[in-house]
């Protein structure tokens, strides 16, 4: 086989043809800043957070393809000042009150908001009226915390095969949707051990009943930066999917 | 079966379809052959049956086409013209283009909303009427323009509004209105190569037949035309790739498709519309020599949903060809040569004119652009290998199939070679279509279709570039200025920040919401601009307004959002004065009103004396 490389903030890194900008980096231990990419899924591309620039050109680098001898640049000022700002575009979106969420420390959302040296919101809050929904009795779907990034909705697709969630809607107004008549979850076919319920990189999606379990200040991200954390999941997770 | 709905909303709960319902549904599915793909062209039904999507024909639908749910509501959510509470018998949508505006389009809609007893977005009590405002409708040069039941209505004045409503309330069915209200007029005023030039139908293919597919090929190469709907790629070099795109198995037959793409949804743009109209044969000429060539035996035309009255007219066309046989099996008795075309209607969705978004809709799916690599040349329609052209664009390809691509190379620039079709609106004594060879200036332009007193002009729509009155003789040209053909004028009377507002305005409506950077970024930079307009900015907020405009513009998944700043930017930079001049002296200015925000606290305790109101205080 053939060593392919390309170069990360001017780092060589190599890559196995078919991957991605982000898997490359993942497996080099490089951190590019991501919520709706999970090694797990087909890449998907929406949240613009682990946007690189490629040969002097904007890309994602969850769905952009490793070519020989790209330059890429990750951690720039510039492109983390973007990230920031997609970050606080996200939370004014929706209505995300992290002192009162029972997702705050193990929240991506969050935790990328704190590795960005985020420090408020800067622009001003959509404050959209959400629906909660709390009709399952295992689990709860919170709207208000929803960032669109359609884990759930891979995951039920292709993990669970039950397409119990959609996104709908378009524009400011795209919202996530349940597949029931009703509209409520109680009346999907989803269970509390499928995978979508685990997969919801911050508090859209909860298991009743656990929310308090681990107290705060003992949580994932209270005590590591995602970076690592990321990278130690994620890396295991690309060894599975290429035979280690 | 009308007062339906009434219950419906009184309860709350939706009500089981009827047994006549449930077969008018299955009547439309059948239509359909139950396939999927065809989502949106049954919805389009369902609506007009309707008048919305009911919650339990979602139900009907999904076990019908073998789908979720989930995806028949995410569709019906998505595009405008679909509707899951009940609109009107009669649904009226008027036009809002800053073209229709300028033609005294928003006068036209008070006038109607006062007549009918409605805002916009509202269905009238009796059910009889609902009245709202679309994006624009393509009648750019004779509106004020609108859509009743999804029919195109044109030249809208106080007059024909009375005579609308009276219809309305009589309740006389829109195929009885009087035929002028419907009336959608050519308008060409300067025909060059491909309005100019005759095509008997079928006499590009016959010469194609004869001198076969590599050489036809080889001719759309030479002419180095590019694709017409304003990115400018190489025809030739798509039919190419695409013709060498793998489409499956090496064992299994090969499934590609042609596409054009008639989604003409940039405001300004109503060239195509023409070319459908007037010369559709050369069109469908274009798009099965393009079949010949890469090997496809199907065709799609995606019309975009505002141009529905023409629905008809090209399916007479196609029928016409099939007698002809210049469509079918065996083409004009080439063996092998098979090839037919279909027309579908969209449902009011801008981004469905991004090609990846197109296919998606095709395919019965929202329209939110796919991630690229790979293209639709290697996987589109079906993942299989599809070329996407624009109407103009295969209009051109027959035309070379016949003459040559010599013929038209010959005309032209360097890099941008034959012609381009403008659609002309605004501030100016002739609007209409005009056909140039790249090259030509502004300026001439502007001459011959009278316009005077010009203060500057967008090019290429909303997405394209303003340019003032300084760069008139710039040229037209894949090398100074591209364009898909949208050219809107405005004189010294017109304000600039309010045509930047309306532009703003359409593209927060029409983002998909697939990525965060347009999803919110759209949204704010149209709240930014309100807030501006409205005499509430400070100077901080232009620096913000510049900000998110940048961030927009460099981050976005697709050409939406990546162009969507672009009137805001361009006007900034040549008119920075016209922003600063409604700026208020002050260095910052809360985005939100402290005072207004306490109006519900007022009306819950009763109050409304000095001491409930607070001043807000900027900070200097």
């Amino acid at each position: 086989m053939t060593a392919h490389t390309i170069t990360i903030d001017g780092q060589q890194v190599p890559f196995i043809e078919g991957q991605t900008i982000i898997e490359a980096a993942t497996a080099a231990g490089v951190y590019i800043p991501h919520l709706c990419h999970n090694p797990e899924f087909t890449p998907h591309g929406s949240c613009k957070l682990c946007t690189v620039k490629v040969n002097g050109r904007n890309c994602s680098a969850c769905t952009f393809p490793a070519v020989d001898g790209q330059e890429v640049l990750n951690d720039t000022e510039e492109l983390n000042e973007t990230r920031r700002a997609i970050t606080q575009m996200l939370f004014v979106e929706g209505n995300h009150f992290c002192p009162s969420c029972e997702k705050s420390g193990n929240c991506q959302l969050q935790a990328v908001g704190y590795f960005l040296n985020m420090l408020d919101a800067h622009f001003p809050f959509f404050y959209p009226s959400r629906e909660v929904d709390a009709s399952h009795p295992e689990v709860m779907l919170d709207r208000d915390r929803c960032i669109l990034c359609e884990l759930c909705v891979r995951a039920s697709r292709d993990v669970d095969g039950k397409n119990v969630f959609a996104l709908s809607g378009r524009g400011i107004h795209t919202h996530l949707i349940v597949n029931s008549t009703s509209g409520k979850l109680a009346d999907t076919e989803i269970s509390v051990d499928d995978k979508a319920v685990h997969v919801c990189p911050v508090g859209a999606i909860l298991v009743k009943r656990t929310g308090f379990e681990v107290p705060i200040g003992q949580r994932i991200y209270d005590h590591q930066d995602i970076s690592e954390v990321s990278l130690a999941m994620e890396e295991s997770v690309a060894g599975e999917s290429h035979g280690g | 079966m009308y007062n339906r709905e009434h219950l419906l909303e009184a309860a709350g709960t939706p009500m089981p379809l009827t047994e006549t319902e449930q077969s008018v549904l299955m009547r439309i599915v059948d239509r359909h052959a139950a396939d999927a793909t065809q989502l949106v062209q049954i919805l389009r039904e369902v609506q007009a049956s309707f008048r919305h999507i009911p919650a339990d024909a979602m139900d009907s639908l999904a076990a019908a086409l073998g789908i979720e749910r989930a995806q028949v509501q995410a569709v019906a959510e998505f595009y405008t013209f679909f509707s899951t509470k009940p609109r009107g018998r009669y649904d009226i949508l008027i036009s809002d283009s800053i073209t229709d505006h300028m033609l005294g389009s928003r006068e036209i809609a008070a006038y109607l909303s006062e007549r009918l007893g409605i805002q916009p977005g509202e269905t009238r009590s009796d059910g009889q009427v609902s009245f709202d405002y679309t994006s624009c409708t393509g009648m750019c040069e004779q509106g004020p323009a609108g859509l009743v039941n999804g029919l195109t209505l044109t030249q809208l004045t106080r007059e024909r509004i009375d005579r609308i409503v009276d219809l309305v309330n009589a309740g006389t069915p829109v195929t009885q209105w009087p035929r002028e209200f419907f009336a959608v007029k050519d308008n060409i005023r300067r025909a060059d190569l491909i309005l100019k030039t005759e095509l008997k139908p079928g006499s590009a293919l016959k010469w194609s037949n004869t001198r076969g597919a590599d050489s036809t090929l080889a001719e759309i190469e030479k002419s180095g035309l590019r694709g017409r709907g304003g990115a400018g790629f190489s025809t030739g070099m798509k039919w190419k790739f695409c013709r060498q795109a793998k489409s499956g198995p090496a064992d299994a037959p090969a499934e590609r498709y042609v596409v054009c793409n008639a989604d003409e949804g940039e405001p300004g743009t109503f060239k195509d519309r023409v070319l459908l109209q007037s010369y559709a044969d050369q069109v469908f000429e274009g798009m099965t020599l393009c079949g010949r060539v890469i090997g496809a035996r199907q065709g799609y035309l995606y019309l975009r949903g505002e141009y529905l009255y023409l629905g008809d007219h090209l399916d007479r066309v196609l029928q016409e060809r099939r007698r002809n046989h210049l469509l079918g099996s065996n083409i004009l008795g080439e063996p092998g040569f098979d090839f037919d075309i279909e027309v579908r209607i969209g449902a009011g969705a801008y981004i469905c004119g991004e090609e990846s978004a197109l296919i998606e809709s095709l395919e019965g799916k929202r329209g939110v652009p796919r991630n690229r690599p790979p293209y639709p040349v290697t996987h589109g329609y079906r993942n299989k290998p599809t070329v996407v052209n624009n109407v103009e664009t295969f209009a051109a390809a027959a035309l070379i199939g016949l003459k040559g691509g010599a013929w038209f190379a010959d005309v032209g620039t360097e890099k941008s070679k034959g012609t381009k079709i403008l659609s002309i609106s605004g501030d100016c004594a002739k609007p209409g279509i005009y056909e140039y060879p790249f090259g030509t200036s502004i300026r001439k332009i502007l001459d011959d279709c009278g316009a005077t007193n010009t203060l500057g002009l967008q090019i290429g729509g909303p997405s394209g570039i303003f340019i003032s009155d300084r760069e008139f003789d710039r040229v037209l040209g894949f090398e100074d200025l591209p364009t898909g053909g949208s050219f809107m004028i405005f004189d010294r009377t017109r304000d600039i920040l309010e045509i930047v507002r309306n532009f703003t305005h359409f593209f927060a409506h029409e983002s998909c919401g697939f990525c965060t950077p347009c999803r919110v970024g759209t949204s704010l930079l149209r709240n930014q601009l309100d807030k501006l307009c409205a005499g509430h900015g400070a100077k901080g907020d232009l620096v913000e307004l510049t900000h998110i405009s940048k961030l927009v513009k460099n981050t976005s998944h697709c050409g939406l959002g990546q162009t969507a700043a672009n009137p805001i930017l361009s006007t900034l930079e040549r008119y920075p004065e016209l922003y600063e001049q409604r700026l208020r002296a002050k260095a910052f200015e809360p985005g939100f009103d402290l005072d207004g925000a306490l109006e519900v606290a007022r009306r819950m305790a009763g109050r409304d004396d000095a001491h409930a109101h607070l001043e807000q205080e900027a900070v200097l």
